[in-house]
């Protein structure tokens, strides 16, 4: 791979992991979140590819493809399917409003920049000047856990806080061992499928997912 | 030897494939004991051997058990073993979802002990996030509203907080990138601290003691802490609350020797002592005014958790191993106290300590326990809380932690208050309706004294360990060395 294909890759795939983190930022549709997830997971996996492939890792394959099965395929699936049973496709509730939502991730992207500049000092490595936008998935996955208040788009939030770790430690050091990367993945995965069950159970115990009305146990 | 260290990783898993298998027979509930008492076993083992023969490698060097792992190990099979004996229900009091329950408490125990001997930041975090994944079902498995919403809560943030951990040992690991080749090994990272980028360690390990506080229970990421051990079953509480806590803090001592090592103590200090006391402070401001039993033992491990964090930021080897005894006399009590608040549960059938009156008096096996088991949360002499406790604020007051440490003291007479007053309302306080206590009817017989036995010795060994402890304090001296000795 040429040093030029590699850049225009690391480019378009960290562009596009920054697009769908915004873009998920407004929007009440489910559905769409939950298909800006697949980009992401995509994305991802074509990021880990990129990177393994230029270090010269075969295992990058096997890495990339588990990531494309489980985040572009599996975890969405099982997300449309929680939502399904569920009955809900559009979210309601959200703690501000839609300007405030959009103000506080843009101020977060720039956060993400301002922070990751001193700790990762002057390293002129192509790949760990894409690290921001590892961060900005982290502190927007974040930002989207405080302020939604339906289940599943928490938990949109949260798989996105995850791609930002799983792109920040690919491009820092072109990954982790397979056996943690297995590991962490099938980690993920389960959470994912456990918050699901929970989802539907809750539905069907007081009719609706809505964390901010979860009042039950306080002091 | 090595072998030895898969036993309590391997065994669980089968015993788990059995529990599924064999559904609801009686004795299901025993298969997670015996784990745990292999755990146990396995842990003392591996105690006695690698204080002379030094530590355990195998697995390619994922897996290494030191002396500082295999007291942990031999922590949680301990704790493990109370929670889980005392917690096996009377024969008239069980569902049909033992199977499933059974199976996921013997996975716990083997992810709890991976997460403990994993040499690998990666491994210890994917075992770390199995332990919630594991727990989720078990927290929310009694149903309702209060159940699930306990169980979401403790999954987002465990998870949510796992994961910051997770970043922040991935910059702890990039950090190493300065000596070499960057490594994922606790003990290569410990060996080139010097060498470390200190930008990049000083984030890493803030990010992965806030993380892992987050599962630590540690104020202010404490908020899941109360609800799901409130709600989930006694047993589940009394193993979350008695060790799997201690796990996490575990993580934590890792870390921090890490970064005390590369970066001099005052990050991690500032870290801890803040945690700790702010974790006493909200326990002081909660127990008080506390109407829910269940939910003032979780508030109780907030505090003692804030206890460790403090004799953490102290550091050196008097506190470090008070740090590492109090997590074996806490994680006993802290278990014994959740099942005999489960057995309150199913007798008053409220968590209120209102409905709970006179306990010592209509049912004294309930009662004299409860009332024990609270003194030795207290830290009364001659529990080994007590002596722990002592020493962890004296060798604060020795390191320089003075007014920190006067202020803990002021903030745990507060807790003490409000825990005693509560305790003494529920074990000894006016009955409003005296001639129940005279007309209940007894319980029945040898069943109940065989349930005492787990109680009893945790108390027992609770009590007199604070003076037969020379036999622990050379293993607990080599644990202290391998966070990095006398610091």
């Amino acid at each position: 791979m040429s040093i030029q294909t590699y850049q225009q890759l690391l480019a378009t795939t960290t562009g596009l992991l920054l697009l769908t983190a915004v873009l998920q930022v407004w929007g009440r549709s489910i559905v769409r979140a939950i298909g800006l997830l697949v980009l992401q997971g995509i994305a991802l996996a074509g990021l880990v590819l990129t990177v393994g492939l230029y270090a010269g890792e075969d295992s990058a394959w096997v890495v990339a493809g588990l990531l494309l099965v489980v985040k572009a395929v599996i975890m969405p699936w099982a997300m449309l399917r929680s939502a399904r049973l569920i009955g809900v496709t559009r979210e309601h509730s959200s703690r501000v409003n839609a300007a405030v939502e959009l103000i506080g991730a843009a101020g977060l992207t720039l956060l993400a920049y301002a922070v990751s500049g001193p700790i990762l000092g002057n390293h002129s490595d192509l790949a760990a000047q894409a690290v921001p936008v590892g961060f900005s998935l982290v502190l927007l996955g974040f930002w989207q856990l405080l302020v939604r208040g339906s289940a599943i788009t928490q938990l949109v939030g949260f798989l996105m806080l995850d791609n930002g770790i799983a792109t920040i430690s690919f491009l820092t050091f072109g990954g982790l061992p397979l056996v943690v990367e297995l590991g962490a993945t099938l980690d993920v995965l389960l959470v994912v499928l456990i918050l699901g069950v929970l989802m539907v159970r809750m539905q069907a115990e007081q009719g609706h997912i809505d964390i901010s009305e979860l009042r039950e146990l306080r002091d | 030897m090595a072998i030895l260290i898969w036993v309590p990783l391997v065994l669980p898993l089968l015993l788990a494939a059995v529990s599924i298998v064999l559904r609801s027979r009686a004795w299901t509930l025993w298969l997670p004991v015996s784990a745990a008492a292999v755990l146990l076993g396995v842990g003392v083992t591996l105690v006695v051997s690698v204080s002379s023969g030094g530590p355990l490698v195998t697995a390619g060097g994922l897996i290494r058990v030191d002396a500082l792992s295999a007291w942990m190990l031999t922590v949680v099979g301990a704790v493990a073993v109370v929670a889980l004996w005392g917690g096996i229900p009377h024969r008239t009091h069980r569902n049909r979802n033992i199977g499933s329950f059974a199976s996921l408490l013997c996975l716990f125990l083997s992810a709890m002990s991976l997460a403990v001997v994993a040499d690998n930041l990666g491994l210890m975090w994917v075992a770390v996030e199995l332990t919630t994944i594991t727990t989720a079902f078990l927290v929310g498995s009694r149903g309702g509203r209060g159940a699930l919403e306990a169980a979401w809560k403790y999954v987002v943030l465990g998870s949510v907080g796992v994961a910051i951990a997770f970043l922040g040992l991935i910059l702890l690991s990039a950090a190493s990138r300065t000596t070499g080749e960057p490594t994922l090994s606790w003990v290569a990272l410990l060996a080139h601290a010097g060498g470390l980028d200190p930008t990049l360690a000083r984030a890493g390990a803030a990010l992965a003691v806030l993380g892992f506080a987050t599962k630590a229970g540690l104020a202010p990421v404490h908020s899941w802490l109360p609800d799901a051990h409130s709600q989930a079953p006694a047993t589940v509480s009394g193993l979350m609350s008695g060790v799997l806590l201690s796990v996490a803090f575990y993580a934590i001592l890792r870390v921090q020797a890490i970064a005390d090592a590369a970066l001099g103590p005052e990050l991690m200090r500032g870290l801890l002592t803040a945690a700790g006391l702010l974790s006493l402070a909200v326990t002081a401001g909660l127990v008080i005014t506390q109407k829910d039993f269940k939910r003032l033992l979780a508030y109780s491990s907030i505090e003692h958790m804030g206890l460790l964090a403090l004799g953490a930021a102290a550091g050196g080897p008097l506190a470090l191993a008070a740090v590492l005894l109090h997590m074996l006399g806490h994680g006993l009590v802290k278990s014994s106290m959740f099942v005999l608040a489960g057995r309150i549960l199913g007798y008053t059938g409220s968590h209120d300590i209102a409905d709970v009156r006179n306990l010592l008096r209509r049912r004294p096996d309930l009662g004299g326990p409860f009332l024990l088991g609270a003194a030795a949360l207290l830290g009364f002499p001659p529990f080994v809380t007590f002596f722990t406790e002592v020493a962890i604020i004296v060798a604060g007051f020795q390191r320089g932690l003075g007014w920190q440490m006067l202020l803990a003291c002021a903030l745990l007479l507060v807790v003490f208050a409000g825990i005693a007053r509560n305790v003494l309302a529920m074990t000894v306080g006016a009955d409003p309706d005296p001639d129940a206590a005279r007309t209940s009817p007894a319980p029945p017989d040898l069943p109940a004294r065989f349930r005492q036995i787990p109680i009893g010795i945790a108390l027992g060994v609770t009590a007199v360990i604070g003076f037969a402890a020379w036999p622990l304090a050379a293993p607990l001296l080599d644990a202290v060395t391998a966070l990095g000795g006398a610091r």
